[in-house]
């Protein structure tokens, strides 16, 4: 296959997570492309809306089930916004996987700390869903969760849910809280206080840069390795292939070498806008 | 073996490249500049001019009477040949149910090129590491690259703004070439790159070469080179230097145009956009070449990651001499000078990568 091979799919579900969030189950036209068709926790498909454009979406669901392809997308830009308004047996485009994902082998066996800011993050709400359906393979779970605002909490009903859920953790915190806020208030490093977890956790990440700098030091002063800890990144792409340049990271290339990276190979470059 | 041909013996190599069955392009001075164009024959590159080149600065100047490959360089270097400025990568029709999406595939074309710089070889040489030998195969540039034959000239005079001999790629062709020529005052010097070249040179007439002119053809313009570039540790220093003075300095004269890497040869990077029709039946995806300077290229939702000039001065200049190493084994920069000639501020990379060295907060290197 050449990179720039496209391949069609319908849309068989759509959910509505939150007003301009919606998640998109795909099933490919051609069934041999989805019998074909493999991908890890946390890389990335490029969709495409026709006539307006592609986008890279991260893949939300289960890599057990390939054939049942979910993509959770954020109204934001000119092309999701036409992505938004998808129906139930609309044929788009899709090219991929793409990009390397979270390191789940690595992690079994250990407990998880999870670590996300801003609007929700599709990344680790994938990485979170693989470990519940494997529960029994992963240790104790923290999911750590900062916002600025009660309103930016999306996913309100799922972190409920997984608070619920044994040997899982969940810490909210929101910036600008107002009276309904029932959890703590402060930016999401201040969570790290209540945070008690074993130096021997995995850390992943997923959000603003600079949440994930600062995170990440208050990790290593737990004991927290820093080859345990490992942060999702975002940058403009338009091939995925890791040529057309624009998610240029230093010596990385974000579309093929991440989104995922150590911690230590990126150390260096938060804040930074090489 | 040396040989040497005869000046007048040009015409029948570039015969023989078309009988080959290739298309033969040839620096071929005009309208203020120089570019590789379509040549049937060698009286179509102009005799007797030179370039002349600054900071910013190119005019084409009475040369050496009878000199055939005076000028070193122009704006354009073998790039657009095989990395389309704008080329389409996919069709997508609209279908009854939904739509269907067609590779586009480029023709190949089996294209000479004669007069190709040292510098100019290096470039491709990286390019094809950037298209070719990366996980991802570009098949567009493939199919353009596939055939190529390349008569490269060593460079006997530089142009004020070459620096390939900092950069380890010139001024002779070493590598990557099928037949290089050295121009001597009276016939040329030849030498067999590759079996496609020894099978093109046993065709031409050529004639033992004596001492004096392999003396002459020794002669190494390395020396009268006025700029040059101190690559130690380079890497090292410019990752270091986020915080370098110079980069506001810089910023402050960049007018973030675009054009040193647009006539960079080793630049690649490109936007992928779909353009539909009108009508709505139809959209292409187009690839057009970008550049780092563009203030869209870092932009994502709610954030641009180079926002300021500053920021995309440093972006280039660190990936060119730095990050491309870590990425493609060797520095982005082949020293052909063109960033410094056709930059309208004339703004030097070889000044700023000193000024950068001499400011370093660890001292100079």
């Amino acid at each position: 296959m050449t990179p720039y091979a496209m391949h069609t799919a319908r849309i068989t579900a759509r959910r509505t997570e939150t007003e301009g969030i919606y998640t998109f189950t795909l099933r490919f036209v051609d069934p041999d492309v989805g019998r074909a068709y493999r991908f890890t926790a946390g890389q990335f498909n490029m969709l495409y809306a026709f006539g307006v454009g592609e986008v890279p979406i991260s893949i939300v669901s289960d890599p057990a089930e390939p054939a049942m392809l979910e993509h959770t997308i954020r109204v934001a830009g000119r092309v999701t916004t036409v992505m938004g308004g998808w129906k139930v047996g609309d044929v788009v485009g899709i090219r991929g996987p793409y990009g390397k994902g979270w390191p789940v082998e690595k992690a079994r066996g250990r407990d998880m700390v999870i670590v996300t800011g801003g609007l929700g993050c599709a990344p680790v709400v994938g990485l979170i869903n693989y470990i519940f359906r494997r529960r029994a393979e992963y240790g104790d779970l923290h999911i750590l969760h900062g916002v600025k605002t009660p309103n930016d909490l999306l996913y309100r009903d799922r972190f409920d849910q997984w608070r619920r859920a044994p040997r899982t953790k969940v810490y909210l915190t929101a910036d600008q809280p107002d009276k309904s806020w029932r959890y703590r208030i402060g930016v999401v490093t201040e969570l790290f206080d209540e945070l008690t977890t074993p130096p021997a956790s995995m850390v992943m990440m997923c959000g603003p840069e600079v949440m994930m700098r600062y995170a990440a030091r208050s990790l290593l002063s737990k004991g927290i390795a820093a080859e345990d800890i490992y942060v999702s990144l975002e940058r403009r792409m338009e091939c995925a292939v890791g040529l057309c340049g624009h998610c240029q990271h230093r010596e990385h290339f974000v579309c093929k070498d991440g989104p995922v990276f150590s911690y230590t190979d990126v150390k260096e470059l938060f804040g930074h806008s090489l | 073996m040396t040989q040497r041909m005869k000046k007048s013996s040009l015409d029948d190599l570039i015969t023989l490249l078309w009988r080959e069955g290739f298309t033969v392009f040839g620096p071929v001075p005009a309208n203020e500049g120089c570019s590789f164009q379509e040549i049937r024959r060698a009286s179509e590159i102009p005799v007797g001019i030179r370039d002349e080149q600054e900071a910013g600065r190119y005019r084409l100047v009475a040369g050496v009477a009878g000199e055939i490959f005076g000028v070193t360089n122009g704006a354009g270097s073998l790039k657009p040949f095989f990395f389309a400025p704008e080329e389409t990568l996919l069709e997508v029709q609209r279908a009854p149910r939904g739509f269907q999406a067609r590779e586009v595939k480029p023709a190949a074309r089996r294209a000479a090129f004669l007069g190709v710089r040292a510098c100019d070889l290096a470039a491709v040489a990286m390019q094809d590491r950037i298209f070719l030998q990366d996980r991802f195969r570009d098949t567009h540039y493939e199919a353009r690259r596939a055939d190529a034959f390349f008569v490269a000239v060593d460079c006997t005079h530089p142009a004020a703004t070459c620096f390939c001999a900092s950069m380890g790629t010139g001024p002779r062709a070493e590598s990557g070439f099928d037949l290089a020529l050295t121009e001597l005052e009276d016939g040329f010097i030849v030498r067999r790159g590759s079996e496609r070249g020894e099978a093109i040179a046993a065709k031409l007439e050529l004639q033992p070469a004596d001492a004096s002119d392999i003396e002459e053809a020794a002669k190494n313009c390395a020396a009268e080179m006025k700029r040059r570039m101190d690559t130690s540790d380079l890497p090292r220093l410019l990752y270091d230097e986020v915080e370098n003075p110079r980069w506001d300095d810089v910023a402050a004269r960049c007018l973030s145009c675009t054009n040193c890497t647009m006539v960079c040869p080793t630049c690649f990077c490109h936007s992928v956009a779909d353009d539909q029709e009108i009508e709505g039946n139809m959209s292409r995806r187009i690839r057009r070449w970008d550049s780092c300077f563009s203030l869209e290229h870092a932009r994502i939702h709610g954030m641009n990651f180079r926002q300021k000039i500053r920021e995309r001065y440093r972006q280039w200049l660190t990936h060119k001499l730095a990050s491309w190493m870590d990425q493609f084994g060797a520095s982005g920069c082949v020293g052909c000078g063109r960033c410094i000639t056709w930059c309208p501020a004339g703004i030097d990379v070889t000044e700023e990568v000193a000024a950068i060295r001499a400011g370093a907060a660890k001292g100079p290197a």
